[in-house]
């Protein structure tokens, strides 16, 4: 039987698609909306482009963004330093009693309700800041912790199976030619498992960007982020504004992914082909 | 099959009481866990020789050659290099070099910088590791290809390039895994041969580790047969297909056919077998050590057997009659299974000398024999 280019499998394709991006499409068109109210479109003065000019000078919602892209660049660069020294040591350090459990360990981040891993954190920084003064009140420092603490989780676990599948023969080859271990770490295992690298920050920066839970918990006054913001604002009724906003935010993504995306696909060819 | 020498020591130091080995093993033992993964093995290697290592998969031949370069630690006993105990020194500190099985090239550089970066650890100046890198892609015919990455390309290729990146640091020693094990037939012959003239040019030592017989034949000064990880039998590749000492060294290297039996006859110039298998006795014109009524194997290579349509002259020793049950035409040679009276099958090979003669064929009577001096007695 031929499904390929049946009515059945076109169908099946439009209404999963349908399905995931209206809600999106419908938000971007209603950016353009000159009416202040979200639902009523005015085809009168519509499209334009007025949010968006007024989005620019909302100091509040630029504050948290600004909040938001430092916490989402210091969380993505600390999750990929500890997480790729964690995944390197568990995929290269000898068998030993206990790795297995290490190894789930360093996953239960993932698995952890959120608003648990909030609380938790807010207790201990609370607990802390009594003990040893540090860290003195919450703000942009405690939320990137926080972030960390579930961000590199997922970076350990990507690092960790890019390093399963390396050939070990390639790091034993440059000590052979006479380069120490943390040399060969640099000059050759570091390079060749950047690609891994780059989508641990990347996912590190994305759940960064849109956690909501556990910044609620960690930030102090001052330090909101975009999320916090615009969850505070959709409360009191939806302004055109944050269609604006959630608009620029998916081009953005979508330009980062898709350049990021053609990079690996490029990547994974090379790779295949030296395999090969 | 050749059975020549192909290495370059054309002396035996090993016959040599007073050469000194340049690679000493002395009763390395490597156990990963209860499994005893090469036991109790002592070599002697001599500078300029290709020893090749022999076994299937699983001899512990490589964990051998990694204990050389130093990726393994030896559970007991040690290795000497040059007079030089290796115990505790790390790779990156041995005087040798390895070329992977897989050529381990780094992906993200270009031949060029992949030939150069041993140099470059030793911090040498810029000038000579240019001069030494562009000598050694000349040497293995890669100069044209200095700047491509590995990826681009082929399996000769790219073997070429893990040769002169092992070699250009002049290692006094080079450990090489299965170095011929990714190309194809073809290929592989030819490369056997270069691989030859380029270890006499500098005068490098080898040991290779191959599964592939033909080729540790072709190489080899000298060949160590490896079972269940033990030496069980270290020799020129002649002595070793001529003379093995074990049913699993002469069943290993090349074909053989296997007759078990009594010692009837055990004088000091010859003995006589009697088999089951095989109606008449097999005369052997050389004495062997054995305890008389001992189990003995007497090993037949194919190729010493003749085979004719007409009764061969002399006497009724070593000369058995069959039926062809099976012909396969290699084109150089053709192999004949004939079954004996017996129901033992026997395996023998011709050289197509003539381009038209088809004497023998199919369920066609033959006689088989042989030299009295061609079949080995193993008692093991």
């Amino acid at each position: 039987m031929n499904y390929r280019s049946s009515i059945f499998v076109l169908t099946c394709i439009g209404l999963g698609f349908a399905f995931l991006y209206i809600p999106i499409l419908s938000m971007v068109v209603f950016s353009f909306n000159a009416s202040r109210l979200v639902t009523v479109w005015d085809s009168a003065n519509s499209p334009t482009l007025k949010w968006y000019a007024s989005l620019l000078h909302n100091e509040e919602i630029l504050d948290a963004a600004w909040v938001s892209v430092k916490v989402a660049v210091i969380n993505a660069t600390g999750s990929v330093i500890l997480g790729t020294l964690a995944g390197f040591g568990l995929a290269r350090f000898r068998q030993f009693r206990g790795r297995f459990t290490l190894n789930a360990m360093t996953t239960a981040p993932l698995v952890m309700p959120e608003v648990i891993t909030g609380l938790s954190l807010l207790l201990l920084f609370v607990a802390l800041e009594q003990l040893i003064g540090w860290p003195a009140g919450r703000g942009i420092t405690t939320m990137t912790i926080g972030h960390m603490t579930f961000s590199m989780a997922y970076v350990t676990v990507i690092v960790n199976s890019r390093l399963v599948s390396f050939d070990t023969a390639l790091e034993e080859a440059a000590m052979d030619l006479g380069a120490r271990p943390l040399k060969v770490f640099f000059v050759i295992t570091l390079p060749i498992i950047f690609p891994a690298i780059l989508s641990g920050w990347l996912l590190a920066f994305t759940l960064s960007w849109d956690d909501l839970v556990i910044s609620s918990f960690t930030s102090g006054p001052g330090s909101s982020t975009l999320p916090m913001v615009v969850f505070s604002k959709v409360r009191l009724g939806v302004s055109p504004e944050i269609n604006v906003l959630a608009t620029i935010t998916l081009g953005v993504v979508t330009t980062m992914i898709v350049a990021v995306s053609l990079w690996m696909a490029r990547r994974a060819k090379i790779d295949k082909a030296s395999a090969g | 099959m050749t059975a020549s020498s192909g290495g370059a020591v054309k002396a035996q130091p090993w016959n040599d009481l007073s050469a000194r080995p340049y690679v000493e093993i002395e009763r390395i033992t490597k156990s990963f866990g209860d499994f005893k993964a090469v036991d109790d093995v002592s070599l002697k290697v001599y500078k300029g020789e290709i020893f090749c290592l022999l076994g299937a998969s699983g001899c512990g031949k490589t964990t051998l050659l990694r204990m050389l370069g130093g990726f393994e630690t030896p559970t007991s006993g040690r290795v000497l290099i040059d007079g030089e105990d290796m115990s505790g020194v790390p790779p990156y500190e041995r005087p040798v070099n390895m070329m992977f099985q897989s050529y381990a090239l780094f992906p993200h550089m270009s031949v060029e910088q992949n030939v150069a970066f041993g140099l470059k650890q030793d911090r040498l100046p810029k000038h000579e590791i240019q001069e030494r890198v562009a000598t050694m892609l000349d040497l293995v015919k890669m100069s044209d290809y200095a700047k491509r990455k590995p990826h681009q390309l082929s399996g000769g290729q790219r073997q070429r390039v893990a040769l002169a990146r092992s070699l250009v640091k002049r290692p006094k020693l080079l450990l090489l895994d299965e170095p011929l094990g990714a190309l194809d037939k073809k290929l592989r012959e030819h490369t056997q041969f270069e691989l030859i003239s380029l270890q006499d040019k500098l005068g490098v030592t080898f040991i290779v580790v191959t599964h592939d017989q033909e080729e540790a034949m072709t190489l080899a000064s000298r060949i160590g047969v490896m079972n269940h990880g033990e030496i069980v039998q270290a020799g020129t590749p002649s002595e070793i297909y001529e003379f093995p000492s074990s049913r699993f060294v002469a069943d290993f290297v090349g074909s053989v056919n296997m007759f078990e039996g009594k010692l009837i006859e055990d004088e000091p110039d010859y003995v006589r077998i009697r088999s089951p298998e095989i109606d008449a006795p097999i005369y052997v014109s050389h004495g062997i050590s054995a305890p008389p009524g001992a189990v003995v194997w007497a090993a037949l290579r194919p190729e010493k057997i003749f085979m004719s349509v007409a009764a061969p002259e002399g006497g009724a020793d070593n000369v058995v009659r069959g039926t062809v049950q099976d012909i396969a035409y290699l084109g150089d040679l053709s192999i004949y299974l004939v079954k004996l009276p017996t129901g033992k099958v026997v395996r023998v090979t011709q050289p197509n000398t003539s381009r038209h003669a088809e004497a023998i064929g199919w369920d066609q009577q033959v006689y088989l024999s042989w030299d009295a001096s061609s079949p080995v007695v193993v008692t093991r």
